[in-house]
């Protein structure tokens, strides 16, 4: 182990490196490509042997990696916002012809207008693509997520692709210091890949093929099971690497100070810690709140949601991305998964910080204030400006 | 004993769902006779999606990956980086794409693997139009040829434009092999593909692949339509390696261009001044494809 001061970005490149990935694939765009970058001279100095695919589009850049992990290649590429969306027909084939791809993604927003900045909307709306989906609140996080991926996207019974989340900037363009595991550490949790599954030459064999409606939905159901069955496989693959480096991230769903608590705020990515010292001020009052953090969307975590609303009596979600026509999209997955709870609590939607806008910890206790008031609107968009200011130039 | 100029092995089978008389069929069992058994076929939307057989069967005996029907070039450089990372020695990768998978919606990728110089084949077999979807007009359907999509009617003349020339494409990406084949002159199709089997570097085919439902003719006369489309110098064979071509079937006089067009129900609505200036159309090509072979360097 080696304490390192690293990038979000540059902790998806190291992780990558430590994974020993054989084929990455990859096209820039803002923020990430310092991803793509890092690994390139990880590439160029023989420190990562692997193949280095520059497509020339993201779309190329998914079909690479889907047709390398077909032959049984381990394989990493990351993407952003745009490029995200045009991959959106090929995170479908990923899914649908098994291949288990990890891939970085810098939550970023979706033009137009145009914006760089942290945004929900580019990964949520991918949601139904059959990807793991994890959304990492640190860089530390990050790192360790991307090598649990790759063990939980190769596991025989899961054998589905992943994605590791970071929000732009706030991880991609902010240092911290992280903790690298060695790679005969990294060797022993996560082995080379089993290419059981894959191609062979001289063999008769198809991956992708096509069928009748005696057979489509067959496939499908077995999509269904792997992903219901990669959340227990999820528990003993943590466990693992807890033994391994002594870090716990807490599964889909971990959660802070819920116990007796009245309000619990759910959160996703980097607003999760700025929620927690919200918490922990509002507690030092003795307001009874707590916070959950959304750490795995895909498999969503309806089983410990239901757990969490035996105790609180009021949940509020924190959507950082919009669905037109309905709410927050983490907010109605929220609501879906306790409309068969036992005891159902109230539930609010406060959607705030979209295309980059800082979530500050005065937004948030708006929010706990809100929760713990009876009433109010369902979806709440907490710091929505009264008036825009134009400047005039010139 | 004549010697065979045809490899006698078969790495296709029969059982497969393509139409009588489909020229895809032919094109596929001469691209495998010359590339051999270790091969990795990777296939997009088209025509062999079908003709390869639903799961859990496959008309082929080497490995078949489907991909999506714009990323063909894409899904042929990660087989090949894959193939390469796993240790995986003496294999071919070839992607294998209809004209609309190539010419339009898989354009970009065909030029990504041209230009990222990938060790593999791309074949676009060519029956000149959206055949698997019901004979929709691409980019690579002839001026004048009526589809679905330009139909023959007042307004109406079939297709207005020319075909585009993919191989000027591919060529201007200066690929280690490109060639044009043919299913009506097989011993000229192999004797390519066995030329560009030794060749390391991104290797291109243009195959001619005629479509008795598409073009509207009986599926006897696939052959005969095939010799009469190279004869009439519409669909000229040659080959350009290391930027130098060499035109490998050449006519002291050409047939007129009428005998291929009247042949096919999908030109039988054409004029004789519409078949005139599709003649000088050909003329045209003709003419380019003797000068670029005179001025080789």
């Amino acid at each position: 182990m080696v304490r390192m001061v690293l990038s979000g970005n540059h902790a998806q490149s190291y992780a990558a490196k430590l994974a020993r990935v054989q084929v990455i694939s990859a096209y820039p765009i803002t923020p990430q490509t310092s991803i793509v970058e890092k690994i390139g001279e990880f590439v160029a100095s023989g420190e990562l042997p692997a193949q280095y695919i520059k497509v020339e589009s993201e779309h190329s850049a998914l079909q690479a990696c889907i047709s390398a992990a077909a032959l049984g290649a381990r394989t990493y590429t990351a993407t952003s916002s745009q490029g995200l969306l045009l991959m959106h027909e090929l995170l479908h084939w990923a899914s649908g012809a098994r291949a288990p791809i990890v891939m970085g993604v810098v939550n970023r927003a979706v033009a137009p207008p145009w914006s760089i900045f942290t945004d929900h909307a580019d990964t949520i709306s991918q949601r139904d693509t059959g990807w793991l989906q994890f959304y990492a609140e640190s860089n530390q996080e990050v790192l360790d997520t991307v090598l649990i991926a790759f063990r939980l996207a190769e596991h025989a019974d899961v054998m589905l692709p992943a994605m590791v989340t970071e929000d732009a900037f706030y991880l991609s363009h902010t240092v911290e210091p992280v903790d690298v595991p060695g790679q005969e550490e990294v060797d022993a949790f996560l082995p080379a890949r089993d290419r059981g599954q894959g191609l062979r030459l001289r063999t008769p064999g198809r991956i992708g093929s096509f069928t009748m409606p005696d057979m489509y939905e067959e496939f499908r159901h077995k999509i269904a099971k792997a992903m219901d069955r990669s959340a227990e496989v999820l528990v003993e693959i943590e466990d693992d690497y807890h033994r391994l480096t002594g870090r716990h991230h807490g599964g889909l769903l971990p959660t802070y100070r819920t116990e007796d608590a009245d309000a619990v705020l759910v959160t996703m990515g980097t607003a999760t810690t700025t929620a927690r010292s919200v918490v922990d001020a509002l507690r030092a009052k003795g307001k009874k709140v707590g916070l959950a953090k959304l750490r795995g969307f895909r498999p969503f975590p309806a089983k410990e949601l239901r757990e969490l609303a035996k105790d609180a009596n009021r949940i509020g979600v924190l959507d950082r991305s919009f669905t037109f026509g309905a709410a927050g999209a983490a907010f109605t997955e929220v609501a879906a998964s306790l409309y068969t709870a036992k005891h159902r609590p109230a539930l609010r939607d406060f959607v705030a910080g979209l295309g980059g806008r800082d979530l500050t910890p005065r937004t948030i206790e708006g929010m706990f204030a809100s929760l713990l008031k009876a009433g109010g609107p369902e979806v709440e968009w907490s710091d929505l400006k009264r008036r825009l200011e134009v400047v005039r130039r010139g | 004993m004549a010697r065979l100029t045809i490899p006698a092995e078969e790495y296709m089978r029969s059982g497969h769902s393509a139409c009588p008389g489909c020229g895809a069929t032919l094109v596929m069992r001469y691209i495998l006779k010359g590339l051999g058994p270790n091969t990795i076929m990777t296939v997009p939307a088209c025509c062999w999606t079908v003709i390869g057989t639903p799961f859990p069967t496959t008309a082929l005996d080497v490995p078949m990956l489907d991909c999506a029907f714009e990323a063909t070039g894409a899904s042929i450089s990660g087989l090949r980086a894959a193939a390469d990372a796993l240790g995986i020695k003496d294999v071919t990768v070839v992607g294998f794409a209809g004209d609309g998978g190539t010419a339009d919606i898989g354009l970009q990728a065909l030029s990504g693997m041209l230009e990222r110089g990938t060790d593999g084949v791309y074949v676009m077999y060519d029956n000149e139009a959206y055949m698997n979807t019901g004979v929709q007009r691409s980019g690579a359907t002839p001026r004048g040829a009526w589809t679905t999509t330009t139909p023959v009617d007042e307004g109406s003349r079939g297709k207005a434009e020319s075909k585009k020339d993919v191989m000027a494409i591919v060529a201007a990406h200066r690929p280690a092999y490109a060639a044009t084949v043919n299913v009506a002159f097989p011993e000229d199709f192999l004797k390519k593909v066995l030329k560009a089997r030794e060749i390391r570097g991104p290797r291109f085919f243009h195959a001619f692949s005629p479509c008795p439902p598409g073009w509207r003719y009986p599926p006897e006369k696939t052959i005969a339509i095939g010799r009469l489309a190279t004869d009439t110098n519409v669909f000229p064979l040659y080959e350009i390696e290391a930027g130098t071509t060499r035109i490998t079937r050449k006519l002291g006089k050409a047939k007129p261009v009428r005998e291929y067009l009247e042949a096919q129900g999908r030109f039988g609505h054409l004029t004789t001044e519409e078949i005139a200036a599709i003649q000088a159309d050909v003329d045209a090509h003709w003419s380019r494809l003797l000068a670029a072979e005179a001025s080789n360097p």
